[in-house]
């Protein structure tokens, strides 16, 4: 093998690679959210309908090789071996190819038009092989490991059930799918309920081996506890997507199914409140440790987002909110405060970033911090306000017409819109010192080589 | 331990290809609705898909934010098949022009009628029992 190939550190490189998708999913977003307050901004040239789809992908493809890179960083410290290069660096062209070719798509005009994560299904091919070659990585690494701890199971479970609602997803393109609405309605959140479940699994997995590290213990990630809570996930992910869709005239035992089965959430909700009294000392004791700082908010992050998703799986309250821009709250409420807070823990724990070596950017990675958090707050109580009054207006009487309720939610939205500007500065900062301070440290290689 | 892990993901894991495969069958055994034509409907959601009208419309509530809910608007009597062409052609507000074929416009309406044949969206609609559990009124 080329000896520079050898050298390279695929875990680093593929959480740098994740930090630039998350800037461009920021301007993105930050330009898709200007269409609600100018409605003819860059109309005729990207428009709404193409900045979407780019915010949209830009933020997944910040999750998915975040994810993949926190995988690989991982194994490499639990297994002490490297994953394939040859294999890895296929991966990484892979990934390369499919997102130049999915923004050029976008840019011309070249829609998948599904809903959430879309793109012309072409690009779904080095998508698939690319993580073809991450299972096969990720077999080779483990297999000689028994009494595996639950992050490599959640790993497992998240890269193996990624590629199945992947492929799932495309069902669509065999017309008999196509014809029947409903089901395809149906299977199209089924995907979209479960490819979340899978990355959350990824993520989670990787949040309970940065505590395994921080801790300097291994009990976190091999006790009962920890299984029984693996194994509740990822019985949700499989079956609680039904209350996505309570109100599509599907089978009715898809929606009972998805309601019993979000009830069992109260389970990790009721842990949250339990656990945090004892969380509390070990938060002052770590507070200045990034990685563990980033992790308590994304803690917080789900309490407020587990609480609106067990309401929100309630049918009863779920007709308020269905529909409305509660549902964005929750869905950006989740990928940033959950997912985008436990990559960052990531970031600064595989990146190896150092305080000690840069403590002049301590204050202004403190400030971010808070302002990142601040902003994310304002952002989500904005979307939150804005979809309860649509809520109201959806189950009124006497409605008044679509345009009007829209200018209703100006306040809400001007919020919004400027709350969303403050976390594309503050994300931003934050990535920018990290993808420095990595390359001046040169971490894309491995450092004992 | 990894044993009884091991057994516990497989088996629901097969639960979950079982459930899954009880959803892909559907189609398979019911007749499409009446009121449309389920060949150019399948073509239409091409269209639909193609010009990324879910960005900014929703079906059944799912969708983007900045349009209308799509689902019923062949029925609606203020709004119907005759609005729907010129709002394509010219765009209104945020919404560009599209530059859609008359075949390609007649198969979106046939979409938007498989839709509207499909139940009714609107969340007034629906009635809630005991258990939190929400049903469709009976009578459109």
């Amino acid at each position: 093998m080329n000896m520079k190939l050898s050298k390279l550190n695929f875990g680093s490189l593929f959480l740098l690679f994740a930090l630039k998708m998350l800037l461009f999913g920021l301007v993105f977003g930050v330009l898709a959210s200007l269409s609600y307050v100018y409605p003819e901004f860059l109309k005729d040239k990207l428009g709404f309908i193409s900045l979407r789809p780019l915010h949209v992908s830009s933020a997944m493809f910040w999750i998915i090789l975040g994810a993949t890179g926190c995988i690989y960083s991982g194994l490499q410290i639990y297994t002490g071996t490297s994953a394939s290069n040859q294999r890895s660096k296929w991966q990484f062209i892979l990934w390369t190819v499919a997102i130049i070719g999915i923004f050029f798509s976008y840019f011309l005009k070249d829609f998948g038009g599904r809903e959430y994560w879309e793109f012309n299904p072409i690009w779904a091919l080095p998508i698939v092989m690319a993580w073809i070659l991450f299972i096969s990585n990720f077999i080779t690494m483990v297999k000689g490991f028994k009494q595996w701890p639950v992050y490599v199971w959640m790993w497992l479970t998240g890269i193996i059930f990624f590629l199945f609602t992947f492929l799932e997803n495309y069902l669509w393109i065999f017309p008999i799918f196509r014809s029947h609405f409903v089901t395809d309605m149906t299977i199209q959140w089924k995907v979209n309920g479960s490819l979340v479940g899978s990355w959350n699994q990824i993520l989670y997995g990787t949040a309970f081996f940065l505590m395994d590290r921080i801790e300097n213990s291994k009990s976190t990630g091999r006790s009962k506890l920890a299984f029984f809570m693996f194994f509740l996930g990822l019985f949700n992910l499989m079956f609680n997507w039904g209350h996505h869709i309570y109100t599509l005239p599907t089978e009715k035992y898809i929606r009972y199914i998805g309601y019993w089965v979000s009830m069992t959430e109260w389970v990790f909700f009721i842990r949250i409140i339990y656990e945090w009294k004892k969380n509390i000392t070990t938060i002052q004791k770590n507070y200045h440790h990034f990685p563990y700082r980033f992790l308590m908010a994304s803690e917080i992050w789900v309490f407020l987002n587990m609480g609106q998703a067990i309401l929100m799986s309630i049918p009863a309250i779920n007709i308020f909110t269905h529909g409305t821009h509660v549902t964005v709250a929750h869905a950006m409420g989740t990928t940033i405060g959950i997912n985008s807070m436990i990559l960052l823990a990531a970031c600064f724990e595989f990146l190896n970033f150092n305080l000690e070596k840069h403590a002049r950017k301590i204050k202004t990675l403190n400030i971010t911090f808070w302002f990142l958090q601040s902003f994310l707050l304002l952002f989500w109580l904005a979307l939150n306000g804005a979809g309860i009054r649509k809520g109201i207006w959806q189950m009124s009487v006497n409605q008044s017409s679509y345009s009007q309720m829209m200018e209703s939610l100006n306040p809400f939205i001007s919020v919004f819109v400027v709350s969303g500007a403050g976390l594309l500065i503050s994300f931003s900062i934050i990535a920018f010192v990290l993808i420095k301070s990595s390359i001046s440290r040169n971490v894309i290689y491995h450092q004992d080589s | 331990m990894n044993i009884k892990v091991s057994t516990i993901f497989i088996l629901l894991c097969g639960v979950f290809l079982i459930y899954s495969f009880s959803i892909y069958i559907i189609p398979f055994k019911e007749k499409a609705a009446v009121g449309f034509d389920p060949g150019q409907a399948a073509f239409g959601r091409l269209v639909w898909q193609k010009h990324n009208c879910q960005s900014c419309h929703q079906l059944y509530g799912l969708g983007g934010y900045l349009g209308p809910d799509l689902t019923n608007i062949i029925s609606n009597p203020q709004k119907g098949e005759v609005v729907i062409a010129p709002l394509v052609k010219y765009g209104v507000k945020q919404m560009p022009a599209f530059d859609l074929t008359d075949y390609e416009l007649s198969v979106l309406i046939q979409f938007l009628k498989s839709t509207d044949a499909s139940g009714i969206s609107d969340p007034r609609n629906f009635i809630k029992d005991n258990f939190g559990m929400i049903n469709e009124h009976e009578i459109k």
